[in-house]
């Protein structure tokens, strides 16, 4: 497998890119594309996240953005209540989207196919109307996070290029955490679940279980992108939540290439790129935009990750 | 005498109004190749269904090593060292051979909340899918995927992933199914060796092979045991000839 490979270099193209992204944006005093990335990283970490159920596990949540909105409640509410310390509020975030995965697993992993589909999103829509409701922290006008988390000084998160490189560096933690997950004893069940639950049963694995503990590994792990994302915006709001932003984390995951580790950071770097730019051109970007991905996803089994393999195959 | 392996009482299983499984009482001993056949729609996979826990009875029980397991779920059985294969292969179609029963002895050698060590470096895992996959013939193709074996090999295959949980009872649901002449005979060869290790319940069509395997043989018919007993008793039994044997004879007879 040491084989130079099309898609190994365009992943490492892709990873220099993102880690000399900074140095770029220096040189040329473009901090715009600066902003955009660490907002493509941040949401390329959602979708790494989601990915694990949905790629390695097969089990395709449609409610995924609630933990975004979890993770950034968690954040913003503190925040609020004057406890600003970093050290607390993302802990809580993980947690919080822990505990949110473990209800939400327990319940949705009794159905299979597209009632999981329904029923994860359902729970998610009610998460949306939960923080609408929530008056003390903004309603449905959402909550201005005044203050960053305080790292006590170890990373400044007001300062651009530090908070681009924690979240990279959450974003490679987690895949270099999946890596490891995919190949291990609970990634091999997990998989072997997704590919023939049956057969998983009759050699004696308990199946809930195991996709039960993956789930919150899944929500824990996207709770930390929502922590990252109300700092990135200094602002959480139930739209974060809603039902759109689920699907997009779907599309990223999809774009990219199901299933395999860097597909979702590609999907993401992508959708997030074209949506930026086709909306700068004109205002029907969605219009552009959507055949895009059907185009991708029809004639590109295994998104753009597949794509450039067969291209590599020639 | 001894406690029986396997012990299966007064079961009854209806699906509506029909009694697919009625009142079947069967005892397994420890190192017998015991046989279960009878005509198509005699109720034998609605009989290993309730055995591997895929079915639950109405009534009556199933007993392993004198251990009610009658309402415990399929992973718990096999725990307890009941391992199964499957009428219409079943396999982990995306992995390969040496994954598919990597994973079963994964499933017998503790919990797999393991997530950081790679486990398809585990030694022990490997080498029982090896020694297992060696069994049954098939070491050479170990690092293919399943999707790519023939037929006859994923049966060979659904026997290395039941004996990699290191089974002290393996139910065989039509072992033979689908299988080519050259393949059955391997099959019933690798079957003859088997034997020795491990007892077996052997669900067939395949006449020839019944015969030639089983201590004992049940039949089944419309749900109920007619008939058990040796292979010799099983040819004289009047019964049977009537209900199932008769027709088969006339038919290789002229054939």
């Amino acid at each position: 497998m040491k084989a130079f490979t099309v898609s190994k270099a365009v992943t490492a193209l892709m990873l220099a890119g993102l880690v000399l992204l900074p140095l770029y944006s220096h040189l040329s005093g473009n901090i715009f594309i600066l902003t955009l990335f660490t907002r493509i990283v941040i949401l390329a970490l959602a979708a790494a996240s989601l990915n694990l159920i949905m790629g390695y596990g097969g089990m395709t949540s449609f409610g995924h953005a609630a933990y975004l909105g979890i993770g950034g409640y968690a954040v913003g509410m503190l925040a609020q209540e004057g406890v600003g310390s970093g050290w607390i509020q993302f802990p809580v975030a993980l947690a919080a989207s822990a505990i949110y995965a473990l209800v939400i697993g327990a319940l949705s992993l009794r159905t299979r196919g597209v009632y999981f589909i329904m029923i994860t999103l359902a729970f998610a829509q009610m998460a949306y109307y939960v923080a609408s409701g929530l008056a003390r922290y903004g309603g449905d006008d959402g909550l201005t996070v005044y203050k960053r988390s305080d790292f006590s000084g170890l990373v400044n998160l007001s300062n651009r290029t530090q908070f681009y490189y924690l979240c990279l560096a959450c974003l490679f933690g987690v895949l270099l955490l999946i890596w490891r997950i995919v190949n291990s004893r609970f990634g091999l069940v997990v998989q072997g679940l997704r590919s023939n639950e049956q057969r998983m049963q009759a050699i004696g694995f308990p199946a809930k279980r195991y996709q039960l503990v993956c789930f919150v590994i899944s929500g824990t792990m996207c709770g930390l992108a929502g922590a990252l994302l109300a700092n990135n915006t200094d602002f959480v709001s139930p739209a974060v939540m809603y039902w759109t932003r689920s699907g997009d984390l779907m599309v990223m995951v999809i774009l990219g290439g199901m299933g395999t580790l860097f597909g979702p950071v590609m999907g993401a770097v992508v959708f997030l790129l074209l949506e930026e730019f086709l909306s700068q051109v004109t205002e029907y970007w969605a219009l552009i935009l959507g055949p895009l991905l059907l185009l991708i996803v029809l004639f590109g089994r295994g998104g753009i990750m597949g794509l450039i393999g067969r291209a590599g195959r020639g | 005498m001894a406690e029986p392996l396997l012990r299966v009482e007064n079961l009854v299983r209806r699906f509506g109004g029909i009694i697919a499984t009625d009142n079947v009482s069967l005892d397994v001993a420890g190192g017998e190749l015991h046989a279960i056949i009878g005509p198509n729609g005699a109720g034998k996979t609605t009989l290993i269904s309730q055995l591997t826990g895929h079915l639950a009875p109405h009534a009556g029980s199933v007993l392993l090593g004198g251990l009610d397991i009658t309402y415990l779920p399929a992973y718990r059985r096999c725990a307890l060292g009941l391992a199964r294969s499957f009428q219409i292969t079943s396999l982990l179609l995306d992995f390969t051979a040496a994954d598919n029963v990597a994973l079963a002895a994964q499933a017998h050698a503790g919990h797999s909340f393991r997530f950081f060590a790679n486990a398809r470096k585990e030694r022990g895992l490997r080498d029982a899918a090896h020694a297992a996959l060696d069994r049954v013939g098939l070491a050479h193709r170990a690092d293919v995927v399943v999707s790519r074996l023939s037929h006859g090999e994923r049966r060979e295959l659904e026997l290395a992933v039941a004996l990699a949980s290191k089974p002290k009872l393996l139910l065989l649901d039509e072992p033979m199914a689908g299988l080519g002449a050259t393949e059955s005979q391997r099959m019933v060869k690798l079957l003859q060796e088997l034997r020795k290790e491990v007892s077996i319940v052997l669900v067939e069509h395949d006449m020839e092979a019944v015969f030639a395997l089983a201590d004992r043989i049940s039949v089944l018919v419309y749900g109920r045991v007619i008939a058990s007993g040796d292979p010799a008793a099983i040819r004289q039994n009047e019964d049977v000839k009537r209900a199932y044997l008769g027709d088969q004879h006339v038919v290789t007879r002229h054939g």
